[in-house]
C-alpha cells in the first residue's frame, strides 16, 4: 500500500506504524461524570467497518508525523491522507 | 452411514458406488428454536453439541458462503494448549482433550496428529519465560518439557543453530499439541450435526435482526426472514458487521492473517516448529507441503487477502531458522479475516439483547478452540449461563479490568 503523505508525497506503508481508528483523537474528559463509561468505549470499543475507515498511521521511518488515512478496508484502496494535527485543530484541540 | 474399515473395504470391492452426500441441503424453515449464524468450525461444533449433549431440537446453521470457506478452512491447522494465564489455559486444555476423542465422537477421520509443538528460545530471558509457561501448562495437566540445545539438535538437526543474532538455545516442547486436518473438521461436524437433525443452510447470509422489546425474535436473510427465540453468532472476522445489525459495537478489530504452502516434499519436518525471534512457524502436511505463517498484516481489513511486506517478513524468518527451505517453491498463499479482540482473548457471552449470544474475538488462534468453543457456547445457548470453563470470557472484563492479555500489550489488536 502506498500512502499519499500530505507533505512528503507517496510513501510505502511499511514506513508507517498503524495505531487504529482515528476516533482515538477524541480523548474523553477524565473529569466528567460519565468518564468510566466514556473511557471504556474509547479504549476498547470500535466500529470496525467494512468499507471506508479513518485511521491513524505514524510515519516512524519518515518525518514522524501522525496521519489520518481514509482507506477502504474491503479493497485496501487509500482515498485520502491528512495530517492528524490539522484534524485535531479542526476539532477545537489546541495541538 | 457409519464409517468403518469394513465400509471402506466393502466400497472398495464394489466400485465406491455406495457413498452418499454427508449432509442434506434443506430449504430454510420459517422458524427454528435456535439459529447459529456462521457455518465455520465454531458454529458447526456448537450446533452439534447443542443437539447431542443438550438435546436441542429445530436447530439451523446459516452460512453465507459454503461450509469450510471461512477461517476453518484457511488456518494452519495447529492445535495446542500452551497458554499461560488462568482464564485461558483450562479452556484450551479442555479443547485438547476434546480433540483427542473427536474422531471417535464424530465417526469421522479428521487426521488429529499429536506430533508435538516446539517453541524455540534464543536467549536466557526467553528460556525463563518459557519455563514459567511450561510450569503453568504442567499445573493444568497439559504437559511441557524444556529442551536444551543438544536435545533440540537431536530432534531437528537442520535448524540454523548458530545464527549470529538469534542462536537456537533450546525449546519448550508440548507433546500433545499438533495438527488436525482443518476442512475435515468442518465436514465432520457438519455431517454429525446433520445426522442429529440440524439444518445446515449454505448460501444464506444474515442481513438483519428482528428485535422487539429488547428480545430477539428472528433474523432477516438473503433467503427470507426466519423466526427464532435464540440466536448465536459465530462469524469470526465478520463479528462486528453482524453484531452491528443488533446495534452493538464490539471490542474487536478485523485484520487479515496470511498463510502459505509449498510444493510437496519428502517428510522432513516431524512436528510443529515456531521461531522465537521472528514471525515464522511451520509444519508439514501429509501431502508433503510445508505449511507456514507469521504475523497478521497489522491494519483493519476485510479483504481476505494480504500484502507483500508480510510475505517477505515470514519468508525471512523461515530462511533465518532453516536455510534448507530456500529452494522450495511456494505453491499458494491466502488470507483470512481474523477477529482481533482488544486483549487477544475470546468472548463467549450473552448480550444485552435477550436470546442473542455472541462467540468471537478468536484472533489468529481459534481453530484449536473449535471443540471447546462449541461445547461451552452450546452450554450457554441451552442454559443461559456461562460454562464454568469459559467464565472469564465475558464482555464485562473490559469494564472490570479483568483482561486476559497473554502478551501484555494492552488494547491494541495488531500487537497481540
Ligand atoms: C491464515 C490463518 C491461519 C490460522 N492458523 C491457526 C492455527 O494454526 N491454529 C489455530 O488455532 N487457529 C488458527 N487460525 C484462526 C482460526 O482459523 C479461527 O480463529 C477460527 O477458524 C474461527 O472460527 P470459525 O471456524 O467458526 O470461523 P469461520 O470458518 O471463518 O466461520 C465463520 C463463518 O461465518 C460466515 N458468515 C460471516 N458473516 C455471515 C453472515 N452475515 N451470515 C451468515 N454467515 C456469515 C462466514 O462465511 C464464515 O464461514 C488461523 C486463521 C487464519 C486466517
Amino acid at each position: 500500500m502506498i500512502i499519499p503523505h500530505p507533505l512528503l508525497g507517496p510513501r510505502d506503508a511499511q514506513e508507517f506504524v498503524y495505531l487504529g481508528d482515528a476516533c482515538l483523537i477524541d480523548r474523553p474528559d477524565g473529569m466528567a461524570e460519565d468518564s468510566a463509561d466514556a473511557f471504556h468505549d474509547y479504549v476498547y470499543m470500535r466500529d470496525n467497518p467494512a468499507g471506508e475507515h479513518r485511521e491513524l498511521w505514524y510515519h516512524e521511518q519518515g518525518d514522524r508525523s501522525w496521519l489520518v488515512v481514509t482507506r477502504d478496508t474491503v479493497t485496501h484502496r487509500i482515498l485520502r491522507a491528512e495530517l492528524a494535527s490539522d484534524i485535531a485543530r479542526q476539532r477545537g484541540r489546541g495541538r | 452411514m457409519r464409517y468403518s474399515i469394513f465400509q471402506v473395504l466393502k466400497e472398495g470391492l464394489t466400485g465406491h458406488r455406495g457413498w452418499r452426500p454427508v449432509w442434506r441441503e434443506p430449504t430454510p424453515q420459517a422458524e427454528y428454536d435456535t439459529i447459529i449464524i456462521g457455518g465455520g468450525g465454531h458454529g458447526l461444533a456448537t450446533a452439534y453439541t447443542l443437539a447431542k449433549v443438550y438435546g436441542g431440537k429445530r436447530i439451523a446453521v446459516l452460512e453465507k458462503g459454503w461450509i469450510g470457506g471461512g477461517n476453518v478452512g484457511r488456518n494452519t491447522t495447529i492445535v495446542r494448549a500452551n497458554y499461560l494465564l488462568d482464564g485461558n489455559q483450562p479452556f484450551y486444555e479442555l479443547s485438547l482433550k476434546l480433540w483427542e476423542g473427536l474422531e471417535q465422537d464424530l465417526n469421522y477421520n479428521t487426521m488429529v496428529s499429536q506430533r508435538g509443538i516446539l517453541n524455540l528460545y534464543h536467549s536466557d530471558a526467553q528460556r525463563d519465560a518459557y519455563r514459567r509457561r511450561g510450569n503453568a501448562m504442567m499445573l493444568h495437566g497439559s504437559g511441557a518439557e524444556l529442551l536444551d540445545r543438544e536435545q533440540v539438535r537431536e530432534m531437528l538437526p537442520f535448524l540454523n543453530f548458530d545464527n549470529a543474532r538469534f542462536p537456537v538455545r533450546g525449546g519448550l516442547l508440548h507433546r500433545r499439541g499438533g495438527t488436525v486436518r482443518h476442512d475435515a473438521v468442518a465436514w465432520g461436524y457438519a455431517r454429525a450435526a446433520a445426522a442429529l437433525g440440524v439444518d445446515i443452510i449454505q448460501n444464506c447470509a444474515v442481513t438483519g435482526m428482528t428485535i422487539e422489546n429488547g428480545r430477539i425474535k428472528g433474523i432477516e436473510t438473503t433467503r427470507g426472514p426466519i423466526r427464532a427465540a435464540k440466536v448465536g453468532c459465530a462469524v469470526a472476522g465478520n463479528s462486528s458487521r453482524v453484531m452491528a445489525m443488533a446495534g452493538m459495537r464490539l471490542p474487536v478489530e478485523s485484520h487479515v492473517l496470511q498463510a502459505f504452502v509449498t510444493e510437496g516434499l519428502k517428510p522432513v519436518i516431524p512436528n510443529v516448529i515456531t521461531f522465537g525471534a521472528g514471525h515464522f512457524y511451520v509444519s508439514q502436511s501429509d501431502k508433503g507441503g510445508l505449511v507456514f505463517g507469521g504475523d497478521i498484516d497489522g491494519y483493519n481489513s476485510y479483504a481476505q487477502r494480504g500484502n507483500l511486506p508480510v510475505i517477505e517478513d515470514v519468508v525471512e524468518g523461515g530462511m533465518a531458522l532453516m536455510p534448507m527451505i530456500g529452494r522450495t517453491r511456494l505453491l499458494r498463499g491466502w488470507g483470512g479475516l481474523v477477529d482481533m479482540s482488544m486483549d487477544g482473548s475470546p468472548i463467549i457471552d450473552r448480550t444485552p439483547i435477550k436470546g442473542l449470544y455472541f462467540n468471537g474475538g478468536w484472533c489468529y488462534g481459534g481453530f484449536k478452540a473449535t471443540p471447546a468453543s462449541g461445547h461451552v457456547f452450546a452450554h450457554l445457548l441451552a442454559t443461559d449461563t456461562p460454562h464454568p470453563t469459559a467464565e472469564a470470557y465475558r464482555f464485562d472484563r473490559f469494564r472490570t479490568g479483568r483482561l486476559i492479555d497473554e502478551k501484555g500489550v494492552g488494547a491494541q489488536p495488531n500487537l497481540h
